[in-house]
């Protein structure tokens, strides 16, 4: 391996004409580099781009603009069988005329494996996934775990640099996903290849990624490990699409080096010492946002960013009290970790009651409006 | 008797098959026992059905007999053998050549842009709305000594200063091919074209993927996966040349005659219905062997379709 990234895509856009006749970017100057050995996923919802991006790198589509490099090396118009990266499809693509053997024994007879070989290496990539046995079955007579981990195994059969996911858990139910999710790691931490993950689901990717592209419209939100983006999500697209936020609008008023204070007129008030990052200006039309489990919810007033409520619904679901507060006509939302074990209603807040709400400054992000 | 019969699924059931059920047996299973029983029979000099059992009709058509030219005590006419031997071989170069055109066809509409897919078929379908007789009739302008053909070839010959005599192209036995290649080519692409139509695209991104190229990807993919289009093409082309007698008649003259010839023949100008439904058994026989073999080497194709 000559280069630091397994992927890099640098500049890349891919446009296609719809059937109206326009031209639309799918992806949009889309710039990322993926390090050797790294768990990285693209997370977005649907028509974001992130599997436009994925076929680019497998091969599929070659893009319009920009260029994609593989282990250091330009791609450029290269099929995909001359590159060094395999993929698992979303509907699996599994040969339903052949048995789970010929499947994952494809890929060796193209490149002209002996017998032998075919054998021993079919045998120790099934072994990977779990399917010591079922080599003669069809893949119709598996389960959709099974035929997932038989697309896994035939792609992982051609020892590639870089294994590409494209939604492969989305057909399974949830406690498979999980269980499945865990599995994908631990064999991408095995192996030490490459995996570029496609996935709508942010607690997939939040769980399983070292690091993951959030997309929207063609174009990359923000790069960054599961804790940078749910901690300190780059815009207000981010903040929303991962987890769930409280947003306000507003102005900064007054800009030190590192904090700002921001007047909201939802709450008629300007809440002060928030961090900010660089590049903000005073004056600026702002997004505030706090996420609902950083929200501190008191029955005594404190002396800064606090704001007087009534609890409009309370919702208990196990670990947490989803609280629902009106402040000034805005609703926030409160999420209260259910720490001690009780019982009696009377301990939880209840609704009507009136409380007050501490938005601290070190929980309240100030991020740019989109 | 309603509500009983509401609750009755397998009463239902039956209601449902009853129609076509009356109508198989009116219409098929009793003839075809009729059939039977008067190919065991004997014409009457005035071309009546004498109802007795003897295997004279199957015997006259494997060509052995002991009336003969020479005073021999046997001999052996090979007419009707190479009759069937003919229907036999033509139907399977017809189905083999319709194949071949219908295969890529069908590979090209499937793989159109969907929107451009029902314009391609209905084009399929065109020569579907003329009727079976003319089309066939088209062909005989096209291909007579006079006909368009020869007249295109003798023009370009006039151009190039060659000297020309026109094609005897009509009342060939590669007339009666090209008629049949033609009338039942739509009915090969249809059945091809479903089956490569839902093959997913993902299927041929992984071959791809796997490092098949084009050529390995059909061998090894495309065509295992389409065979059950294949395969019902097969049977609706093979099955219907094996008996039709109007492209032969119209296009091979007295010089191509098929087994749907000679039944016909037996029917109408000879007058022996006692031959004619022999030899209308062998073929029903004939077609059945080579369907039965056949299906049991490539199967009806639902063990792939089959979820």
């Amino acid at each position: 391996m000559t280069s630091e990234f397994a992927v890099e895509m640098l500049d890349v856009v891919k446009t296609f004409v719809t059937p109206e006749g326009n031209e639309l970017n799918a992806v949009d100057h889309v710039t990322l580099q993926i390090k050797n050995g790294e768990f990285f996923s693209m997370l977005g919802s649907s028509g974001c781009g992130k599997t436009t991006s994925l076929r680019m790198i497998a091969g599929f589509e070659w893009p319009t603009e920009g260029e994609v490099y593989i282990e250091g090396k330009a791609m450029g118009h290269t099929p995909p069988f001359q590159r060094k990266v395999n993929t698992v499809f979303q509907s699996y693509a599994l040969f339903q005329h052949m048995t789970v053997f010929q499947n994952v024994a494809f890929g060796l007879e193209m490149e002209g494996a002996k017998e032998d070989e075919i054998k021993k290496r079919v045998g120790r990539s099934l072994e990977m996934v779990q399917l010591t046995g079922m080599e003669r079955r069809k893949p119709r007579q598996l389960s959709g775990g099974q035929q997932q981990r038989v697309a896994v195994a035939r792609a992982l059969v051609k020892t590639p640099d870089v294994l590409l996911l494209d939604e492969p858990l989305g057909a399974l139910d949830l406690k498979l996903r999980k269980e499945m999710q865990l599995e994908l790691k631990a064999l991408q931490q095995q192996l030490g290849i490459t995996f570029v993950y496609v996935t709508h689901d942010q607690e997939e990717g939040l769980t399983m990624s070292d690091r993951i592209a959030v997309m929207s419209k063609g174009r990359v939100q923000q790069i960054g490990t599961p804790v940078e983006i749910y901690e300190r999500p780059a815009n207000k697209f981010v903040a929303d699409f991962i987890g769930e936020s409280n947003f306000f609008e507003g102005t900064i008023k007054s800009l030190s080096k590192d904090e700002a204070s921001v007047f909201v007129p939802a709450l008629d008030a300007e809440l002060l010492g928030l961090p900010v990052s660089q590049g903000m200006v005073n004056g600026e039309e702002v997004v505030v946002s706090i996420r609902p489990e950083k929200v501190r919810i008191t029955e005594k007033v404190l002396n800064q960013n606090c704001f007087r409520g009534k609890i409009t619904n309370s919702v208990y679901i196990g670990s947490d009290t989803h609280i629902y507060v009106d402040v000034q006509g805005r609703t926030l939302k409160v999420w209260e970790l259910n720490m001690i074990s009780r019982l009696d209603p009377r301990s939880f807040y209840t609704v009507g009651q009136d409380v007050w709400l501490v938005l601290m400054p070190e929980n309240t992000l100030v991020l740019k409006k989109d | 008797m309603l509500k009983r019969l509401r609750e009755n699924k397998s009463a239902q059931g039956t209601l449902l098959a009853l129609p076509t059920t009356l109508w198989m047996v009116a219409l098929l299973i009793i003839p075809l026992i009729l059939t039977l029983i008067i190919s065991f029979g004997k014409r009457s000099p005035d071309g009546n059905v004498i109802y007795t059992f003897t295997l004279d009709n199957y015997v006259r058509l494997s060509g052995y007999s002991t009336d003969c030219e020479n005073g021999a005590a046997a001999c052996f006419d090979p007419l009707y053998v190479q009759i069937l031997w003919r229907s036999l071989t033509l139907a399977f170069n017809t189905t083999v050549l319709v194949i071949a055109l219908a295969y890529p066809l069908a590979y090209f509409i499937a793989r159109a842009h969907p929107k451009r897919r029902n314009t391609f078929l209905f084009l399929v379908l065109i020569p579907l709305w003329t009727n079976f007789v003319i089309r066939v009739y088209a062909w005989m302008m096209l291909l007579r000594t006079q006909g368009a053909i020869n007249i295109v070839l003798g023009w370009i010959a006039g151009l190039l200063h060659i000297p020309f005599v026109p094609l005897e192209m009509l009342y060939t036995p590669g007339a009666v091919l090209v008629g049949m290649v033609y009338e039942f080519l739509p009915f090969m692409i249809l059945p091809i074209y479903t089956s490569l139509e839902k093959i997913d695209n993902s299927l041929y991104e992984a071959a791809a993927d796997l490092g098949a190229n084009s050529i390995r990807t059909l061998l090894r993919v495309t065509l295992p996966l389409s065979m059950p289009g294949v395969v019902a093409g097969t049977i609706l082309v093979f099955i219907p040349v094996m008996g039709t007698f109007i492209v032969s008649d119209i296009l091979g003259g007295r010089q191509v005659i098929l087994i749907g010839n000679l039944i016909q023949r037996q029917f109408l100008d000879a007058r022996d219905p006692t031959f004619g439904s022999a030899a209308s058994l062998i073929l029903m026989i004939m077609t059945l062997v080579v369907t039965y073999f056949y299906t049991r080497k490539f199967g009806f194709g639902e063990e792939i379709v089959a979820a």
